[in-house]
């Protein structure tokens, strides 16, 4: 399902250099139309490789103006089904409405910690270097498994 | 002027250590890193194609991680699961280095605030976002199976990234660069000196020096023709933008890889290649035939012709598609997840709260890491619950994390009684004997490291795995730069060649773009989608793709051989219209002497060891007195020609245990 950008809501990201959807696809998909010269729409993203698109909602999830969606694969799926996330920072809630016009709706939990809070050595000790050499790591967080040797055969 | 389209800007950084890539391993890496090199002046800088919140195998998310040992296991366990799903054939002191370390890391993401399903006191399931007792004090996870445990994981990969950016500091990383080419020592042919690539965003050329790097970009998606062909092929079960881009450079650097005849061939849901491991293990659907008999009972005997792998309690992955097979070619098909049968017997047994949540959860596997599934069951109304989905086996893949083994030949543990030998002949010279030389997790090019996808003979090892092993190469990479303070690394070619190769297809492209009406149909170049297609065909065709269940043989890999050939000729007639097409085609330029790899490994190894997966027509059987060892290669970047050659295969943990 390619995703595609509605001219209603796509703001260009306000003409910043970037766009949140350019920046974050990671198979460099989504492009900016400066001056509407490739869509006819100026200062919108677009998505200028449809048959690489691994629908990995990424564009869609961070849209700041929710102008991201998907239209299913033409060559696989029937039309007229959608799948739409609103991700915000500690969980995320998806819409679903089949073809038959069945909905359903979920909401998951996505972190436990407020989005930036990562810490990451806090609390943490610093490396041993006279270990650089041995397994492990330079924190331990209780799941080393030192193992039953007797299994090593060679040994 | 520098900084334009056809003449970039170059940019030189020397440094010590590179991470080329930002998926799970270099995130590890980058973790790890920084605590081993504090206070030491090493200069660390990771480079990126994509932005590190969603780059990799995890960008989407996924519902489940599938390597976590636990306490109550032990380490080899692990190695035998690992070596019994991959025919007996990998290392097991890698599988089992990682065994003892992976847990590690994934108390770590808990820590980070990645939720993680538990099991309450009476045995009922919980998301991760309840507050429970983390893992790492005793937390008990919610089982999808013996290895595997369930997250609601649609940020896991942002909040690994936010880790990793935060300990690398935003300075020392550069997203949308992508590294296509690295650079041997001009002193030593031996080691690795540096590293080429280019900007997706600006008209810059990037050349870095180092001591030493971390390769870990990934497995390798769409070198076959895959069954959707229409927009359909971007929904590649594996992401699609794995380019091979780990392998082909590390082979043209020079290391040695192994088992690259290996492949992963899914068994998925139909189409959107949904994950199925949760309506095998939780949900405990079976998927049978079209006239509703299960293939893994009526096809069991077939799994008698494959001792011991298919005798073991969870038979090799490649012989569960062995069977499958089997009803497809005799048309029995198409092939179901029997859900309805499942979910009606959850039903049954569940309390009323988990009934409630036992729809949530079935949708939660596809909606964490596989929307595009979603998207066929609402085109198609399929509620699970009422109808059953199909299941298809997949276009091949290469990868070395997952359920596959191709990759690179790396340095392993010391204390694991790994051989320090090499009793075959026919091993070239310069290459180590045993199974570690030093440093681990280093390539058998000096300075050059790898993880994840990159390891070879491994598997397995998954998202969590493969964190945890770039957190092992960066401990050594840090030691090997104290170990050698006053190497000076020196580029074996000069920059303005190394630019000008990069930059070849830009130039292709405006050279001879007028001398046509139709931009993309030029006698003087080729569009990298059209030698995509071309490499697919050849692939599909000859190399055991779907078009022949795949199938292959002697004769038909000769003339795969032939075609590719012209293909890797052409490849310098690629051309590049913009930064994005320049993107495209190193990636397929990537693909293509992957795909050489793997064929020339298939023709090589005179048997088929992966029934399922693929199979050779002329020597169709698993030939354990003159096969059971690895196929390892070396590539010579100056003949481009493939050495392939024995090494032999010994086990560290005794496998008959799992026969027992």
């Amino acid at each position: 399902m390619p995703t595609f950008v509605r001219t209603d809501k796509c703001d260009g990201c306000k003409g910043q250099d970037k766009t949140a959807c350019m920046y974050i696809c990671p198979h460099d998909l989504m492009k900016l139309d400066k001056d509407g010269s490739e869509t006819g729409h100026a200062m919108k993203a677009f998505n200028q490789e449809p048959d690489q698109c691994w629908e990995c909602y990424s564009c869609v999830k961070i849209c700041p103006q929710q102008a991201i969606e998907a239209r299913h694969y033409a060559d696989i799926v029937p039309l007229g089904g959608s799948v739409q996330p609103l991700r915000g920072t500690d969980s995320i809630m998806w819409t679903i409405k089949f073809r038959n016009g069945t909905m359903k709706r979920f909401k998951f939990p996505i972190r436990t910690t407020p989005e930036g809070s990562i810490d990451p050595y806090a609390g943490k000790p610093a490396a041993d270097m006279s270990k650089i050499d041995q397994p492990g790591f330079f924190c331990q967080e209780n799941g080393y498994r030192e193992g039953d040797r007797s299994e090593l055969i060679n040994l | 002027m520098a900084g334009e389209f056809g003449n970039p800007e170059v940019v030189e950084e020397e440094v010590d250590i590179l991470l080329i890539g930002g998926g799970m391993a270099c995130c590890g890496a980058a973790f790890e890193i920084m605590r081993w090199a504090e206070g030491t002046d090493l200069k660390i800088r990771l480079v990126d194609k994509a932005a590190m919140d969603r780059s990799g195998a995890v960008a989407q998310g996924l519902s489940a991680i599938n390597t976590y040992i636990g306490s109550e296991q032990d380490p080899a366990d692990y190695a035998r699961m690992v070596s019994n799903d991959l025919m007996g054939i990998t290392r097991d002191d890698l599988a089992y280095d990682l065994g003892r370390h992976v847990d590690e890391s994934v108390h770590l993401f808990e820590e980070w605030g990645l939720p993680i399903w538990k099991l309450d006191e009476n045995g009922e399931r919980h998301n991760g976002a309840e507050g429970l007792t983390p893992l790492k004090d005793g937390g008990k996870p919610v089982r999808s199976g013996k290895w595997q445990i369930m997250i609601n994981g649609e940020s896991y990969k942002w909040i690994v990234a936010e880790a990793a950016k935060k300990a690398l500091g935003i300075d020392n990383i550069q997203e949308r660069v992508f590294i296509v080419k690295l650079v041997n020592d001009k002193n030593d042919k031996n080691r690795i000196a540096g590293a080429v690539g280019f900007s997706t965003r600006e008209h810059k050329v990037f050349v870095y020096k180092f001591k030493a790097c971390l390769l870990a970009a990934g497995g390798c998606v769409n070198l076959f023709r895959p069954r959707s062909v229409g927009e359909g092929q971007g929904r590649a079960w594996y992401p699609v933008w794995n380019a091979g881009s780990t392998y082909s450079m590390a082979a043209e650097a020079g290391a040695e890889l192994t088992l690259m005849e290996n492949r992963f061939v899914p068994t998925r849901f139909k189409d959107g290649y949904g994950p199925v491991g949760a309506w095998f293990l939780l949900f405990k659907a079976k998927a049978t035939n079209a006239f509703e008999e299960v293939y893994m009972e009526r096809n069991k005997e077939m799994l008698d012709d494959y001792p011991p792998y298919g005798q073991a309690a969870v038979p090799a992955s490649c012989l569960r598609n062995h069977l499958m097979l089997k009803e497809m070619k005799e048309g029995r098909g198409p092939i179901y997840m029997d859900t309805v049968t499942a979910l009606a017997n959850l039903r049954e047994t569940l309390s009323p709260r988990e009934v409630k949540h036992l729809e949530a959860e079935a949708w939660e596997d596809f909606l964490d890491m596989c929307v595009g599934q979603c998207g066929i069951w609402v085109g198609e109304n399929i509620e699970p619950e009422k109808k059953n989905s199909e299941l298809m086996p997949t276009e091949p893949y290469l990868l070395g994390s997952h359920s596959g083994c191709c990759g690179i030949w790396v340095s392993g543990p010391t204390d694991v009684g790994a051989p320090t030998d090499e009793e075959y002949d026919g091993v070239p010279e310069h290459l180590p004997k045993g199974w570690n030389w030093g440093y681990r997790g280093m390539t058998t090019v000096q300075g050059l490291f790898t993880a994840g996808d990159g390891v070879g003979a491994s598997g397995h090892k998954f998202s969590s795995g493969s964190h945890a092993e770039g957190r092992m190469c960066a401990k050594s990479m840090v030691k090997y730069c104290l170990d050698n303070p006053d190497l000076k690394p020196e580029l074996d070619t000069p920059v303005e060649d190394l630019v000008a190769e990069i930059y070849k297809p830009v130039k292709n492209y405006l050279e001879h773009k007028d001398y046509t009406t139709a931009i993309d149909v030029n006698p003087n170049y080729i569009t990298p989608r059209m030698l995509q297609f071309r490499l697919q065909k050849i692939m599909d065709e000859y190399v055991a793709g779907v078009a022949t269940y795949y199938t292959t043989n002697a004769k038909m890999l000769a003339v795969a051989g032939e075609k590719l050939d012209m293909l890797k000729e052409d490849a310098e007639k690629m051309r590049a219209k913009d930064l994005h097409e320049l993107l495209r085609a190193w990636e397929n330029y990537h693909r293509i002497l992957t795909a050489e790899a793997h064929m020339k490994h298939i023709e090589f190894r005179q048997e088929s060891r992966y029934p399922g997966f693929y199979y050779r027509a002329d020597y169709n059987l698993v030939d354990e007195e003159n096969w059971k060892c690895f196929v390892n290669s070396i590539y010579d970047k100056e003949t481009k020609k493939w050495t392939c050659f024995k090494r032999k295969h010994v086990d560290l943990v005794d496998k008959s245990k799992l026969f027992k």
